[in-house]
């Protein structure tokens, strides 16, 4: 009988940096498997964030580039209209892509650029020690608003898949989570689908995955997707914002 | 090739796309528009890529991908869009990729104005963005030198796996002038499969590369600095330029100057020959690496006493003909900034009161 479960080509044999009960291990993973399933491992150009995830390059075996803080779109941008035959991906957090990145990400969206983007949103800065980001929670505390997020002084969290959709270029943008089995086989069938778009330089794409931060929001991993669950998904729904398809039968 | 009389920013496009470069990325701003609108009729006519990007700061990035990934690619601007691209700058410096950047400098600091100035050069030549970094900066005097140096530029930026800078000022970009391009500057691209992040299947390799410039362990970050600061040692010894006039005569003076400010200084010193006073000029066409034995050799002549720095800003490369002349004379700085470009009978006059004082 044949090996019935392997780690993906697309992944490298390093250790993560993660700390216990974070997913971007299982983000990383699904990302792999769908680079290793569409046969494109070598034809990939990835790009990392600074943030959590900027030490991602580690993380995979297929050409890799680092940006800087918010600027993966634009290192997208450079790719794609150059090489718009290789396959890129952009990885990036809610503090990158939401907002010292939002003018990148908005504008590349909006050009419909073929590369696709994952953006990990855990409604916090995780690597810099829990400040609040553009996408934490009404009340939440973070060292930056330490009474809880007041939303009369810094306004209401960026829903960032609903701000992209809402632009009038074809796109595909969803929404997705990887807290448990039954959302992380949803996250994968997402991520194929993008990448497919991609590879059909049909569209933009950009796939929102909520996940958590059990370090910075001080609570045990299964607290956190509890949390997730409740708090978040009610707040940040999932599912396809916009989708191409829906797009050409409006117009 | 027969001469044809075209605008500088326009000319610098043209000569973009005869050195093989068919990727441009760039944001509007004066006085420098003229490139990104030639190249938005031209590039489309050679299968190249011409992209408006929405910010300075996008594109020095759009820079960067495009380069990690092995394709010759350029932009343009004008100084308050390179301050915005000077954090790309950085990166790509340290990530060690081949650019080039045009700054037709205007007028500082803040939004200044849009007048020809040469205040960048403390930005150009010192950094600019963060961290120890050099760029290769050129200095073009004319409409035909900035097409040459444009061609030059992308063989030396893949020589050395570092961005190249092409300092113009406004009057290089908005001047028309005669200008012939050059077929023997026109060099194929290196082969960048040893580190170029351009698909593993393209080089046919089972190795990623990787295109990176953070360095958690403080050993390997020294020692990429160390790296780095060899290359631009190898800069100062094998890629120094300058024009040395009026150098064989038995000049009192040395004037250092560079771009639209050396044309000025040049009447000048011909209109002081015909009264009798002889003056020299070292005019720097590349301000990093500086000509620091060209200009230290000049003043040891016997009866040079005086060199003076003119530049169309406050008295920045000064500094340099300083650590240069290394104190075998004094050392004087003269210029205007905002627009206004000093005349050749103020030089005369400066010249005339310097030696006189």
């Amino acid at each position: 009988m044949g090996k019935t479960f392997a780690k993906p080509e697309a992944l490298s044999d390093q250790h993560t940096h993660y700390c216990p009960g974070c997913t971007h291990g299982v983000i990383h993973r699904l990302i792999a498997e769908v680079i290793d399933e569409m046969g494109i491992r070598g034809r990939t150009v990835g790009i990392a964030p600074v943030g959590c995830s900027v030490l991602a390059y580690n993380y995979f075996d297929c050409d890799f580039q680092e940006a800087a803080h918010g600027r993966a779109p634009a290192m997208a941008t450079g790719i794609k209209r150059v090489r718009p035959d290789l396959m890129v991906f952009t990885y990036q957090g809610d503090g990158d892509l939401a907002s010292i990145g939002m003018g990148e990400i908005v504008h590349a969206a909006n050009r419909g650029e073929k590369f696709t983007a994952i953006f990990v949103n855990n409604a916090i800065y995780g690597m810099t020690g829990g400040q609040m980001a553009p996408t934490t929670m009404p009340q939440q505390r973070t060292t930056t608003s330490p009474a809880g997020r007041d939303v009369a002084d810094v306004g209401m969290p960026i829903k960032v898949a609903e701000l992209l959709a809402a632009l009038q270029t074809p796109a595909y943008i969803t929404r997705q989570t990887v807290i448990k089995p039954k959302y992380i086989k949803r996250a994968k069938k997402a991520i194929a689908r993008a990448f497919a778009y991609q590879a059909a330089h049909r569209c933009f794409s950009l796939v929102e995955v909520v996940s958590n931060c059990p370090t910075n929001w001080g609570m045990t991993p299964l607290d956190s997707i509890g949390w997730v669950e409740d708090q978040l998904l009610a707040y940040y729904p999932l599912g396809d914002k916009k989708t191409p398809e829906s797009d050409e039968e409006v117009s | 090739m027969a001469k044809v009389l075209m605008k500088g920013n326009e000319a610098i496009g043209e000569a973009a796309i005869r050195a093989g470069c068919l990727n441009y990325f760039a944001y509007p701003i004066t006085p420098q528009s003229e490139v990104a609108e030639y190249l938005a009729k031209r590039m489309p006519e050679v299968d190249g890529v011409f992209l408006q990007g929405e910010s300075e700061v996008a594109v020095g990035y759009m820079i960067f991908g495009a380069a990690a990934c092995g394709a010759r690619v350029f932009t343009t601007s004008s100084s308050p869009g390179i301050s915005l691209m000077s954090e790309a700058l950085s990166y790509i410096t340290c990530a060690q990729c081949p650019a080039v950047f045009v700054n037709i400098m205007r007028g500082g600091p803040g939004l200044g104005g849009i007048l020809p100035s040469q205040g960048d050069y403390f930005q150009a030549t010192k950094g600019g963005g963060h961290g120890d970094y050099r760029l290769f900066v050129m200095a073009p005097d004319s409409v035909q030198e900035a097409v040459e140096m444009v061609m030059e530029a992308f063989p030396l930026a893949e020589k050395y796996r570092n961005p190249v800078m092409i300092l113009g000022d406004g009057l290089t970009g908005q001047m028309m002038e005669p200008v012939e391009f050059p077929d023997n500057l026109q060099k194929a691209p290196t082969n960048k499969d040893d580190w170029a992040t351009n698909g593993m299947d393209t080089r046919g390799s089972d190795k990623r590369n990787l295109v990176k410039s953070l360095f958690l362990d403080p050993t390997a970050l020294n020692a990429h600095n160390l790296l780095l600061k060899e290359k631009y040692a190898r800069m100062q010894r094998e890629d120094v330029r300058y024009e040395a006039y009026n150098t064989d005569g038995d000049y009192q003076a040395l004037i250092v100057s560079y771009g639209t400010m050396s044309r000025v200084c040049r009447t000048a010193i011909d209109n002081l020959k015909a009264d009798g006073v002889e003056v020299a000029m070292i005019r720097p066409q590349t301000l990093f690496p500086f000509p620091i034995d060209a200009i230290r050799q000049a003043v040891g002549r016997e009866h040079c006493r005086l060199a003076i720095s003119i530049e169309m800003s406050m008295g920045q490369m000064v500094e340099d003909v300083e650590r240069s002349v290394q104190g075998r004379c004094p050392v004087e700085w003269y210029g205007k900034c905002g627009g206004e470009v000093p005349t050749p009978e103020e030089i005369m006059d400066v010249v005339r009161e310097r030696l006189a004082g």
